[in-house]
């Protein structure tokens, strides 16, 4: 029966094997506040990693599941409503009963991407995984997590500077992307973005900031989920315990022991 | 109704009568919970109710979900995103729903191989393993049908390859595949044919766990031993048995509860880990990830598929593929027929045991290669797994039964029951 | 059975009973909770509607909860007309203004002019654009009292909104309404 067990805990590790294989960029293990079952969202570092966002990827990215609403969201970047409703005025958005662009309320959702070869973001921290590995086990994913903030953080920390021309495009070498050239130009420099509390803004704490900004736009309700986890692991832990004792009490009659 | 001799529902108030006399729906719940169970069954002999959680679990989950999504090409992505962020408590449903179908399968696995240890498919229950094994089948099929819902990339993709297994079948396999698409590729006819039998199928599960149940309680629960109860007196069956209620209702919903925490921590911390990254971008018709990757519990079949390379006469090797892996899960149906042993329990098999666990390790790495890209040293590997998967039920199974010395076997349950657990001296039964 | 832990015992019993019976409850909520509005349907109960161009004797409609509200910026003349109007001569002397107060000793609010409008001059109209009939949108500047018809049975509303003439029974409800500042309307 053991053996049964420890096959059935292997057959879950085996499970997510996606892009196993080689070609795989580096990724580097970052160390984000939300990791872990107690890991928390930063609201500064969402509210900063907005600001990179703002400023700099929704050039040519959208994030078209996500409505300016939830930026006051608790356990998100946590704006006040007047700051949502500035932030949301600030941009355009098309309105399918007027036809025509208008500037955006907190109760739409931010633009598709501008640009055609470029992804969505809402949920680019969750269709991406940093760690697959070993041998296709997909152990590093329980020690490391799925890595998909890590991931984005790693493409943007990992230009090497290089670049070739292709079929009419260029083309950047990149330590961390599959293939290791990507066609997005290097998005980030030391200092692109001011930051109204001070924080640090070389390439690799903007990196970093943008990273987890973007965890949250792919999994809005991280923190809700971790609050179900911890209660209902307790509460079965509880009523685990006290089954245990009454299958025990229950049982001593049949068995006799001596 | 056959079975081990027990106490049978008694009405005994007016109103009891009334109702007995008319729909004896009291007497069934009744006799269904007192049914008389082995005392000596083990923790393997759980999961049965593991597996009804799970029905239960991905019905009510299910039937939640559907309340909030739009089985539209346009639409189902984003609706499925409108769950994920706007519902109230939509993320929780939905990680419970999409876990709890590898719960299911994680539990299926370890029944269908306690059964295979233990002979619990032997006479006289073949029905409950023939209906089983129907079961398995449309567990597979729902579960297929539910991952193409989310309108993903893997989604899409796994519905093209898995439809195009049927376009495989020499002669009719175009028109068969056209006819389940609802046209030439997986588009918006697919997407709602799919929804519509993906909530039916698991009505029809319904229906068979009940006849599944109905079967096992006719013949009685297979033991660790796989010696029968003693069933010509009451008091006789009384030593083999004890009631389902309460002490295997407990017992099980303790074992519940301990699989629970273990599913609830993935759930709340790792929701995403059975999942694939790839189908949290949008089904894109003309863009096919690096990587296709079928669900971690279609893994050893669709090892076995991508197992044959080869041609073998007039037959080609993407149709043999198919065969193979239809016929690996047919050849485990046969499997109270080709076993020729009259032990019934694994226990008192020692060469038996040997063959078994080759087979559950034969398993594991079938999974682990149907998940490793198909080049190297991978299709030769699944194809020696998949010459064992079907010796083991073709060939080692009649072949052992014939020649194997067995160990001797308790000549009850009670005593091996009370073997483990030693009567108190001078205490009588 | 022994005698001896008879009360343990049951107090076990009890115990496991009654945190299964709490966690079965913890779990059924959500499933009740799931089918109230969703996030997305919330964020529009209470809409901001810019008025900034809104002339008088005209009127904006806006959609609002699934339907037409009518925003009308009303002339000294349809304020007159409107306020001209003897209470007794309503079908409907209720001002259906979720808005309005009853004035002091009263336990009703009638539906004077002054009830049924946005702000103290009267300016200001504000009402759910459904013929309190049957449910169809009355068409604006029409009908015998110089206000709103509704052409599935005729029904005829004033310049207040407020039922004339015709099947409907009660005059145009007026939802919750403010103004945030003076170009713009909260609805809701």
């Amino acid at each position: 029966m053991k053996k049964l067990l420890l096959s059935a805990a292997v057959a879950f590790s085996m499970a997510t094997t996606a892009i196993a294989g080689g070609g795989e960029g580096h990724i580097e293990d970052f160390d984000f506040s939300f990791e872990g079952p107690f890991g928390k969202f930063d609201q500064y570092q969402l509210q900063r990693g907005l600001q990179v966002y703002t400023e700099v990827c929704s050039a040519c990215h959208g994030l078209r599941h996500v409505a300016f609403r939830t930026l006051g969201d608790e356990g998100g970047p946590h704006l006040t409503a007047d700051q949502v409703k500035a932030y949301a005025a600030e941009i355009d958005v098309y309105d399918k009963e007027l036809d025509e662009d208008r500037s955006a309320k907190p109760s739409d959702k931010f633009p598709a991407s501008g640009l055609e070869t470029a992804p969505d973001l809402s949920l680019m921290a969750k269709a991406r995984a940093g760690f697959h590995g070993p041998n296709g086990l997909g152990i590093n994913q329980i020690v490391k997590g799925m890595g998909g903030a890590e991931y984005i953080a790693s493409i943007l920390t990992g230009y090497t500077g290089e670049e070739k021309e292709e079929a009419g495009t260029t083309l950047y070498e990149n330590k961390a992307f599959p293939g290791g050239w990507i066609a997005m130009a290097p998005p980030l420099e030391d200092e692109a973005v001011e930051f109204a509390d001070g924080h640090k803004n070389d390439v690799h704490h903007m990196s970093e900031d943008v990273s987890a900004f973007l965890m949250w736009t792919a999994e809005p309700k991280m923190m809700a989920r971790q609050r179900l986890g911890l209660l209902s692991v307790g509460m079965l832990l509880l009523f685990g315990v006290l089954l245990y004792l009454t299958n025990k009490k229950l049982w001593r009659d049949i068995k006799r022991k001596g | 109704m056959a079975g081990i001799p027990h106490d049978h529902y008694e009405p005994k108030t007016g109103v009891e009568k009334w109702l007995h006399e008319r729909l004896p729906v009291v007497s069934l719940v009744y006799d269904t919970l007192m049914i008389p169970t082995p005392k000596n069954l083990n923790w393997m002999w759980i999961w049965g109710i593991v597996l009804t959680f799970c029905l239960a679990l991905q019905i009510i989950t299910g039937i939640i979900l559907v309340m909030h999504y739009t089985p539209h090409v346009d639409l189902a992505f984003d609706s499925v995103e409108h769950i994920m962020r706007d519902v109230n408590g939509g993320w929780a449903f939905r990680y419970l729903h999409a876990n709890g179908a590898s719960l299911f399968f994680i539990a299926v696995y370890a029944h269908i191989f306690r059964g295979l240890y233990y002979g619990s498919y032997k006479s006289p229950r073949e029905i409950t393993w023939i209906v089983g094994m129907l079961i398995y089948l449309m567990m597979m099929a729902t579960g297929f049908l539910g991952y193409v819902l989310p309108w993903g990339q893997m989604s899409f993709w796994g519905a093209t390859v898995i439809t195009g297994l049927f376009g495989a079948i020499p002669g009719v396999g175009g028109i068969l595949q056209e006819w389940l698409l609802g046209g030439p590729a997986v588009d918006n006819a697919t997407l709602n044919r799919f929804f519509s039998l993906h909530y039916l199928l698991p009505f029809v599960i319904v229906g068979l766990v009940a006849v599944h149940i109905w079967a096992f309680h006719t013949t009685g629960n297979n033991n660790p031993t796989g010696v029968e109860v003693r069933r010509k007196s009451k008091a006789e069956a009384a030593k083999d048995t004890v009631p389902f209620w309460p002490y295997y209702v407990i017992k099980d919903l303790f074992a519940l509860v301990v699989i629970l925490v273990i599913f609830m921590a993935v759930v709340g911390f790792m929701p995403n880990y059975l999942g694939h990254p790839d189908n949290y971008i949008p089904a894109n018709a003309l863009v096919t990830p690096a990587h296709i990757v079928p669900e971690w519990y279609y893994l050893p079949f669709y090892a076995i598929l991508r197992a044959i390379t080869f041609d073998v006469l007039f037959l080609d090797a993407k149709f043999l593929g198919v065969l193979a892996m239809f016929g690996a899960i047919a050849v485990m149906a046969l499997a109270p027929w080709t076993d020729t042993s009259p032990v019934r329990s694994g226990r008192y098999r020692p060469m038996f045991k040997i063959a078994f666990w080759i087979l559950g390790f034969d398993f594991m790495l079938l999974m682990w290669c149907g998940a490793q890209p198909a080049e190297g040293l991978i299709p030769l590997i699944s194809l020696l797994g998949a010459i064992y998967w079907f010796a083991y039920f073709l060939v080692i199974l009649p072949v052992l039964g014939w020649t194997e010395k067995t160990l001797p076997v308790p000549e009850t349950i009670e005593a091996d029951f009370d073997a483990h657990y030693p009567p108190k001296s001078g205490s009588a039964k | 059975m022994s005698e001896d832990n008879g009360n343990r015992r049951d107090f076990l019993y009890v115990a496991t009973a009654g945190t299964g019976a709490v966690i079965g409850g913890a779990a059924v909520w959500p499933m009740i909770n799931q089918m109230n509005p969703s996030a997305d349907v919330q964020a529009l109960a209470s809409i901001e509607v810019d008025v900034s161009d809104v002339e008088p004797g005209t009127q904006i409609t806006v959609k609002w909860r699934g339907k037409p509200v009518f925003v009308r910026r009303r002339t000294a003349e349809e304020i007159a007309d409107a306020r001209a109007v003897a209470l007794a001569d309503l079908p409907d002397m209720d001002a259906r203004n979720v808005n309005a107060t009853p004035a002091a000793g009263e336990t009703e609010t009638f539906a004077d002019d002054a009830n049924r409008t946005l702000d103290e001059n009267g300016e200001w109209l504000v009402m759910m654009g459904v013929c309190t009939h049957l449910g169809c949108v009355p068409l604006g500047d029409a009908g015998d009292f110089g206000g709103w018809f509704c052409p599935c049975h005729g029904s005829h509303y004033d310049t207040a909104g407020r039922i004339r003439k015709g099947p409907a029974p009660e005059n145009l409800p007026v939802p919750q309404a403010s103004f945030i500042d003076a170009n713009t309307i909260k609805l809701g």
